[in-house]
């Protein structure tokens, strides 16, 4: 139960996908238009990071070095396969709403990192609950820029409307501007969080896509398998 | 004229980085300098011209004939994936100048959801060989468009010294981009016939 909670926590909160390590960023701009886009985005990825988590961390002593990351990857499109033909049957309307971001799922920095850097290296119970915790801390995040953003731009949350009929919503917000904007905002946000709590600013949202210093890891997609260039 | 019209809609009016979002994680992590914008948005040029080609020959001559359509995401990833490897690989031995120049950025573009979402576009579109490399051009140097105007934006900003600390870096491109989006948002009015 411990590793079960110390998964969870550390997925949602110490290591946010989006929030922490600032991954993913393609679709956390392009889908959060509205509370019910995100959260079924988020679900999606949820469901394939689930499926592709656990069959890796099964077959993880069975594949050869060299051809590790393809494997990964066909594992990866075959969860995201499925999904794309479950949710064009069961939801027409967020197939639609979602578009090319379903396939997308595939080249999802947090997928293909938590296989490379969790689930290739450990059992399959704490490589499950890994990826519950990193898809539900994906989800969450989704969930709160897409409030933020459907809102302010359309007054409604989840199709209801919130504020009154004399509300003007302000329209960019749930076009490509608002998403860059909101985003920003809130990385400035947590980045004066950080500031304010450990006195230096979070390395990954302040240097985004170069080395650190201290870990020698790369930000941005460092999790994935290329080497990152300054 | 439509194929005037498909380079004109993936270039300005629904630019693949600040409409579309696609490789917005290249596009924010390599605009630091204007050189480097450059290089990489030819590499990204370079890449989408041979990935939409192979992709087409791909989906066309071997998935519909087989009817496997649906293993068209699976095999678009894997085909781009090799092909960048392959296309690395050939610059390096042939061209050192060129790898100089673009073969660092190369391994960036691989996994990046600019191309795969092209790729993914032109096959929705059911757009013909040439319309689909057209589309590919256009949103490659749309692409190009994009990272240079920031690069050379971002450039300015590191001289600022009044800039507030938390803004520095990510947030302060984010809002950028959004602002640069929406002066393209005003191509949408574009109108051209054909499309």
């Amino acid at each position: 139960m411990s590793t079960f909670s110390e998964r969870i926590r550390n997925g949602v909160i110490t290591e946010n996908p989006i929030f922490v390590q600032v991954l993913a960023m393609c679709p956390t701009l392009a889908v959060t238009s509205s509370v019910v886009d995100a959260a079924g985005m988020g679900m999606a990825s949820t469901v394939v990071l689930i499926g592709s988590n656990v069959i890796i961390s099964l077959i993880r002593k069975l594949v050869p070095d060299k051809i590790r990351i393809p494997a990964y990857i066909t594992v990866i499109a075959t969860f995201v396969t499925l999904i794309q033909f479950l949710l064009q049957g069961f939801v027409p309307s967020l197939y639609k709403s979602l578009g090319i971001f379903i396939p997308l799922i595939v080249v999802n920095c947090v997928i293909l990192g938590r296989a490379e850097s969790f689930a290739g290296k450990n059992k399959v119970f704490p490589s499950l609950f890994d990826a519950i915790g990193m898809g539900l801390g994906f989800t969450i995040a989704l969930v709160v820029l897409g409030s933020i953003r459907e809102l302010l731009g359309a007054g409604s949350i989840l199709g209801f409307k919130v504020f009154g009929n004399s509300f003007e919503p302000a329209i960019m917000m749930v076009l490509a501007p608002g998403a860059f904007i909101t985003l920003g905002i809130l990385m400035a946000l947590l980045n004066q969080r950080s500031i304010n709590k450990t006195n230096k600013v979070n390395f990954k949202i302040a240097h985004f896509h170069e080395i650190d210093p201290v870990t020698g890891e790369c930000t941005g997609c460092g999790s994935c398998a290329h080497t990152c260039k300054k | 004229m439509r194929l005037f019209s498909i380079f004109i809609s993936a270039f300005l009016v629904n630019n693949f980085v600040l409409s579309r979002f696609l490789g917005i994680c290249s596009f924010l992590g390599v605009s630091k300098k204007t050189e480097t914008a450059k290089g990489m948005g030819l590499a990204v040029v370079f890449v989408m011209f041979l990935a939409s080609f192979m992709t087409f020959v791909v989906y066309n001559l071997i998935l519909v004939p087989l009817h496997v359509t649906f293993l068209s995401t699976l095999a678009f990833v894997l085909v781009i994936a090799a092909l960048v490897q392959f296309v690395e690989m050939v610059i390096k031995k042939t061209q050192p100048s060129l790898y100089k120049a673009l073969g660092i950025f190369l391994p960036l573009i691989s996994t990046n959801c600019a191309v795969l979402g092209m790729a993914l576009i032109n096959q929705q579109e059911k757009y013909t060989l040439v319309e689909s490399l057209v589309n590919a051009l256009g949103a490659s140097f749309g692409y190009m468009l994009a990272i240079v105007l920031l690069s050379g934006l971002r450039e300015r900003m590191e001289a600022n010294d009044n800039m507030p600390l938390a803004f520095k870096g990510l947030p302060i491109s984010l809002i950028t981009a959004g602002l640069m989006s929406i002066a393209f948002l005003g191509f949408s009015g574009l109108k051209l016939g054909g499309i």
